[in-house]
């Protein structure tokens, strides 16, 4: 089992997942539509650009926006998730290593307690965000058993990493879940919500990009996000 | 009964059809016969699949439903947190519910997508600034109403008022010739005080052609004497053209893309044949936003720009202020608190907050100005936009809505609104009635020609 998914079935995922997310990305370009849109996304370039940095840094900056300023305790959670969501697979030490033993390269490496640290945060923060869902109604109302799948499918490698990395039982079973978790998960990604890794940006570009071209930035005054 | 006589999938082509409409008091026998009418599901899924691209099928998809909307919404906010008035909640349950349908819905449901279009969104925009994707659910809804009106679900007065633009190019009935003789009566009005003053119709090659909504025109001609009074003293080269002066569009309202293509066209024509240098537009908002903000794309013009240079009035106001074309008695000025209303339809969509506030600088003595929190692209809808002020069956939601704006107000402790736009003008006006608060509420024309001094030359003989 263990052979199995850290070969074949590795690569498998890990093209899906690179490959799936790069075709939603073309596909979303291609799917712009300037009329439609209602965005001459092509007669100004600069000015476009300008919007769609602006928006898109405004947001990845934790209180960069009156939104996240204006509920604190969500932004906290929000990037307690995925700051370790996005840095633990990428810098873990362990990861690193056997990306260097797959594919022949390995990436800046992050020190053991920080990512015990982030790991935690993931962990909490997913069950914190899943206690929100439940407890305001003006998100129990939009909650669907997708959104929970959502959450249970990104949260799982995490959960049976940690598990692996404080060895509690079967320090081997473990880590066959945690590789297959993290696989089922990449592997869901470009089909499902969690697309947003890639369509985040290009959502958040097209937006900076409206309000650039045409909600404001030709007048000279910026969009305050 | 697929069709009715009066609510059917047929825009208002002519005269006839319009009056019938209007003589159907409050759209009794219209609401009644909507009750029947059928949804082309074959013809709703086919624009669906033709119009509904990436953007939007991409905001549906990927919203995470985190309800971070909610608060950036007014409407959920004076509805005691509704959470059927969660931005994210009433999309998903109208459009993304179509959409998983494939079209396949309906008479109730469309009823339920119709009230929600009109009377639970103003497409002010705002909780596209609080998405952290970026979803824009004001865009979103904008799309919907096309969607409803295609298939005749659509308030009575805003097939009315998408029908008077087909017959008329003007939100009312109010004719070329009627336009043209208001604004020469009204100024003929003024004639005495002003010495010199006129209407030129037509001019070709003027500094600016102005446009108006047509309301002024029907209901507060005294604007349009405002209006070539300050051009008059600010010695512009101004012109009005005879035909393609009105500058609003219901049909944006209604959803009637067809109608707001020929509504701006009609206008960018007068544009093309008058060749001015630039339009200058009147204090309205929404009539901005259409015809030169969202027209061009309706035109089909692939810079996103109307034939000349297009500014609201505000930017003239500023700049004329600026440059001293016109000079405000420093003793005139306002010397109470005031607070401005920033209109979604040009501040949050178009980028003109600092040019307001260029103007307060002018016309209120230091001191006096308190704005509204929030403000600026962050302010509240005025709670009549997106046509929300002239639907007669949403009114107690309307009323409702103006709560917001009520209170954002009487939080300045200001006595007097300027609000250079005239959705938001109206709003206030009824929010001042309807719930007895005694402010004063007033575009900048009427501020403006109270204070100005009038150049030597330009005064009447004693």
């Amino acid at each position: 089992m263990h052979d199995f998914l850290t070969g074949p079935m590795f690569y498998v995922s890990f093209s899906v997942c690179i490959i799936g997310l790069l075709v939603r990305l073309i596909l979303y370009i291609r799917g712009l539509a300037w009329q439609l849109d209602r965005v001459a996304y092509r007669a100004y370039p600069g000015l476009g650009w300008n919007g769609a940095i602006r928006s898109v840094l405004s947001w990845l900056l934790p209180f960069g926006t009156s939104s996240w300023r204006q509920q604190p305790l969500m932004t906290i959670l929000f990037f307690g998730f995925h700051f370790g969501a996005v840095l633990i697979p990428l810098f873990l030490v362990a990861h690193n290593l056997f990306l260097k033993s797959k594919l022949g390269f390995s990436l800046f490496t992050i020190p053991q307690l920080l990512a015990d640290t982030l790991s935690w945060m993931v962990v909490v923060s997913a069950l914190l965000l899943v206690f929100r869902r439940i407890a305001l109604p003006e998100v129990r109302i939009l909650t669907t058993a997708y959104d929970y799948l959502i959450i249970a499918l990104s949260t799982a490698p995490f959960i049976t990493g940690l598990l692996a990395r404080y060895e509690v039982g079967d320090y081997g079973f473990w880590l066959v879940m945690h590789i297959l978790c993290a696989e089922i998960l990449l592997i869901a990604i470009p089909f499902t919500k969690l697309s947003h890794i890639i369509l985040f940006f290009a959502s958040r570009t097209q937006l900076g990009m409206d309000y650039g071209i045409k909600r404001g930035g030709q007048k000279g005054t910026s969009m305050v996000w | 009964m697929p069709e009715g006589k009066l609510c059917n999938k047929k825009p208002v082509e002519n005269e006839e059809a319009l009056k019938a409409l209007l003589a159907d008091t409050g759209g009794q026998q219209y609401y009644k016969e909507m009750k029947e009418l059928d949804v082309d599901s074959k013809l709703l899924w086919g624009t669906i699949e033709k119009t509904c691209k990436t953007r939007m099928r991409t905001w549906l998809e990927i919203c995470a439903h985190c309800g971070m909307c909610a608060d950036s919404c007014f409407l959920y906010l004076v509805n005691d947190r509704d959470p059927k008035q969660v931005p994210a909640y009433k999309i998903q349950s109208t459009l993304g519910k179509i959409i998983k349908a494939k079209g396949k819905v309906d008479n109730e449901f469309m009823h339920m997508v119709m009230e929600t279009a009109w009377a639970k969104c103003t497409c002010c925009n705002r909780c596209g600034m609080y998405c952290p994707h970026g979803i824009d659910m004001g865009v979103m809804f904008g799309y919907v109403r096309g969607l409803c009106y295609q298939q005749g679900f659509v308030p009575w007065e805003l097939k009315i008022g998408a029908g008077m633009h087909r017959v008329y190019h003007a939100q009312m009935d109010v004719t070329d010739e009627d336009f043209v003789e208001t604004f020469k009566w009204m100024v003929e009005e003024n004639e005495e005080d002003y010495p010199g003053l006129t209407v030129p119709v037509d001019k070709v090659g003027a500094d600016i052609m102005y446009t108006v909504n047509a309301r002024e025109v029907k209901h507060y001609p005294e604007d349009l004497a405002e209006a070539a009074i300050l051009f008059h003293i600010a010695g512009e080269n101004w012109t009005v053209p005879s035909s393609g002066w009105e500058q609003t569009s219901l049909s944006m309202f209604a959803g009637d893309w067809g109608a707001c293509k020929m509504q701006v066209e009609h206008v960018y024509a007068a544009m093309e044949r008058l060749k001015p240098k630039r339009m200058v537009g009147t204090e309205c908002g929404h009539a901005h936003r259409a015809t030169v903000i969202e027209g061009p794309y309706w035109a089909g013009r692939k810079d996103g720009k109307p034939p000349v240079e297009c500014i609201h009035y505000v930017e003239w106001v500023a700049e004329a202020l600026r440059t001293g074309k016109l000079k405000v008695d420093p003793a005139k000025r306002i010397k109470q608190p005031v607070t401005l209303q920033d209109s979604c339809n040009y501040i949050r969509n178009s980028g003109l907050k600092e040019v307001t506030r260029e103007i307060i600088s002018h016309i209120v003595e230091p001191g006096y100005f308190v704005e509204m929190s929030p403000n600026k692209e962050h302010n509240f809808c005025c709670g009549g936009g997106g046509g929300f002020n002239g639907i007669g069956l949403f009114r107690p939601q309307r009323n409702k809505a103006l709560i917001t704006k009520r209170d954002q107000i009487i939080n300045t402790g200001a006595k007097l609104v300027i609000a250079p736009c005239h959705n938001c003008w109206d709003a206030i006006r009824d929010l001042n009635e309807e719930y007895k608060v005694g402010i004063k509420w007033s575009f900048l024309k009427p501020l403006l020609i109270s204070m100005v001094e009038v150049p030597e030359h330009l005064k009447p003989e004693e």
